[in-house]
């Protein structure tokens, strides 16, 4: 069964200059423990369709299946990576680890425990009475990888969750998300408008098209695992990296 | 991990530049207020200046040492009325702000009334409050109220909606109940906006105080300056001034010390 199945989805938002179509029938099935990559322009839609799969917006038309059920209410088993890390200024790093896991209702023993595993899971052992003022922005977004994961959700839905670090930052950053991923597979979707990130992250990309937002091609990422960084200079990369760069561009 | 050194390095420099400067902040505003009352000490004394017009510090000093015991009654009445007048509308202001965020009725119907409230002059109640409630410490109590509420309301009305829309994302994908958004996430953001609008109000509700006592009053340093300006006794006059600019500046550094504990992630200017 798929995890996640979008059926003729639409959505389309009513402005001043009359409709305007952010997603235009679009369909697509993701498996279990797929790691997908939405890859577009600004105006594609990715954040729309990230949002659609998070129920925190509805469809205007189409179906919504996770696990064969259809849903149109947040369900507690997403955890959510924005562009911003958003963390509670008031609250140091281990207590913002643990928000979901108290609005859950979940034991708070076991949750800590788990906190502090996650948090030496992406090198911020012994950083959990930190104030998020006192980290540099990839510890902070670290910090919110770690609270998308408290609750052990099942789908991670990740909105360009590295975009605003630097360029090294954010390469390290990839290489922790699989590393993670790879020892505690959930259902990943990841939106970027990085084509080298989109193809790197992926088992599959969605590459999207803009106004209206449109799948123009899912392509299957054929690299084995774990990757490396030299992958990105072999000649397969680049031949995907061309895919995509075409369809994005020409539809 | 580069960054994660980087970060941890960089903070004692981080800490320590505005301690340098406050320090110095402060230094330099005392010897500027100093410099300040010795020239205006030997421009009075130059010129000759008649003590009722204008009194030489020294004549204020001197002032407010023989009427002290006066002085400190009065001080204590104003003092008293300020911050009680503030701390009622504390009370009223924040949940009140709290209701108009939560109900777009309340928005639409108490916002105009709140602005109609600020547009009118206190000065222009203060009379008639003297002639309702008369001449004890209730009418000034209001008018501080009055001053204080619009900047409190604004304040904690604008915090409560300055939550990041992705925050909000985030606890509605966990179905967070209205009221766990409201004391975890709300609330808290609130904070350092509330803080805002109290230092603001703080310094008008010295100010409505005055006012009060300024329409009908039998105590209060208002009302010493207004009784001593009619008698000619202009240093006492000037002493009770003084008392009251310092009991300002008392004040809001109060609140901005109790904001330094409650909010100490505010961001700091």
């Amino acid at each position: 069964m798929n995890k996640i199945q979008i059926e003729n989805l639409s959505k389309i938002y009513a402005s001043r200059d009359g409709n305007v179509t952010a997603l235009d029938n679009i369909s697509l099935a993701i498996k279990p423990n797929e790691f997908v990559t939405l890859v577009g322009p600004s105006g594609c839609g990715k954040s729309t369709l990230l949002k659609l799969i998070g129920a925190l917006i509805r469809p205007s038309r189409g179906v919504l299946l996770r696990d064969g059920r259809e849903f149109d209410q947040p369900t507690h088993d997403v955890g959510i990576v924005f562009q911003e890390s958003v963390l509670l200024q008031w609250r140091n790093v281990i207590d913002n680890v643990l928000l979901p896991a108290e609005i859950l209702g979940l034991d708070r023993r076991k949750s800590r425990a788990r906190a502090m595993e996650l948090l030496g899971l992406v090198g911020l052992g012994g950083f959990e009475k930190r104030y998020p003022r006192e980290l540099s922005g990839g510890m902070q977004q670290r910090v919110s990888i770690c609270r998308a994961l408290i609750h052990n959700p099942s789908v991670l839905l990740m909105d360009e969750p590295f975009a605003a670090l630097d360029a090294l930052t954010r390469e390290e950053l990839g290489f922790e998300l699989m590393r993670i991923w790879a020892a505690d597979k959930k259902t990943v979707i990841f939106v970027t408008h990085n084509i080298s990130e989109a193809i790197l992250l992926a088992d599959r990309v969605v590459a999207m098209s803009p106004r209206p937002g449109r799948i123009a091609r899912v392509i299957k990422i054929d690299l084995e695992r774990p990757r490396t960084i030299a992958m990105e200079f072999s000649e397969r990369f680049k031949t995907y990296s061309e895919q995509v760069r075409e369809v994005i561009y020409h539809g | 991990m580069v960054d994660t050194q980087a970060a941890v390095l960089d903070e004692p420099a981080e800490r320590l530049e505005p301690a340098v400067g406050v320090v110095k902040a402060v230094f330099g505003s005392v010897v500027t207020l100093i410099a300040l009352v010795v020239l205006w000490e030997v421009l009075v004394r130059h010129y000759n200046v008649p003590g009722w017009l204008l009194p030489a510090p020294s004549a204020i000093a001197q002032a407010m040492v023989e009427w002290r015991a006066d002085l400190v009654v009065h001080t204590g009445v104003t003092l008293y009325e300020t911050l009680v007048g503030f701390a009622l509308s504390i009370a009223v202001s924040v949940p009140l702000a709290v209701l108009i965020v939560y109900s777009p009725l309340l928005q639409n119907t108490i916002y105009p009334i709140l602005l109609a409230m600020q547009s009118t002059p206190k000065v222009a109640i203060a009379p008639l409050l003297a002639l309702w409630i008369g001449f004890g410490a209730a009418p000034k109590i209001i008018v501080v109220f009055l001053v204080c509420f619009f900047p409190i309301v604004v304040s904690t009305a604008s915090g409560l909606t300055a939550v990041p829309p992705a925050l909000i994302d985030l606890i509605r994908s966990l179905s967070a109940s209205p009221m766990q958004t409201f004391l975890k996430i709300r609330f808290p953001t609130a904070m350092p906006h509330i803080f805002v609008g109290l230092k603001i109000a703080i310094t008008f509700a010295v100010v409505g105080a005055v006012i009060g006592e300024f329409v009908g009053s039998e105590n209060g340093l208002g009302y010493l300056i207004l009784v001593s300006t009619s008698q000619s006794r202009t240093p006492l006059a000037f002493g009770a001034l003084v008392l009251l600019t310092v009991m300002s500046i008392v004040l809001y550094y109060g609140v901005a010390l109790v904001e330094r504990v409650v909010v100490p992630w505010a961001p700091r200017n």
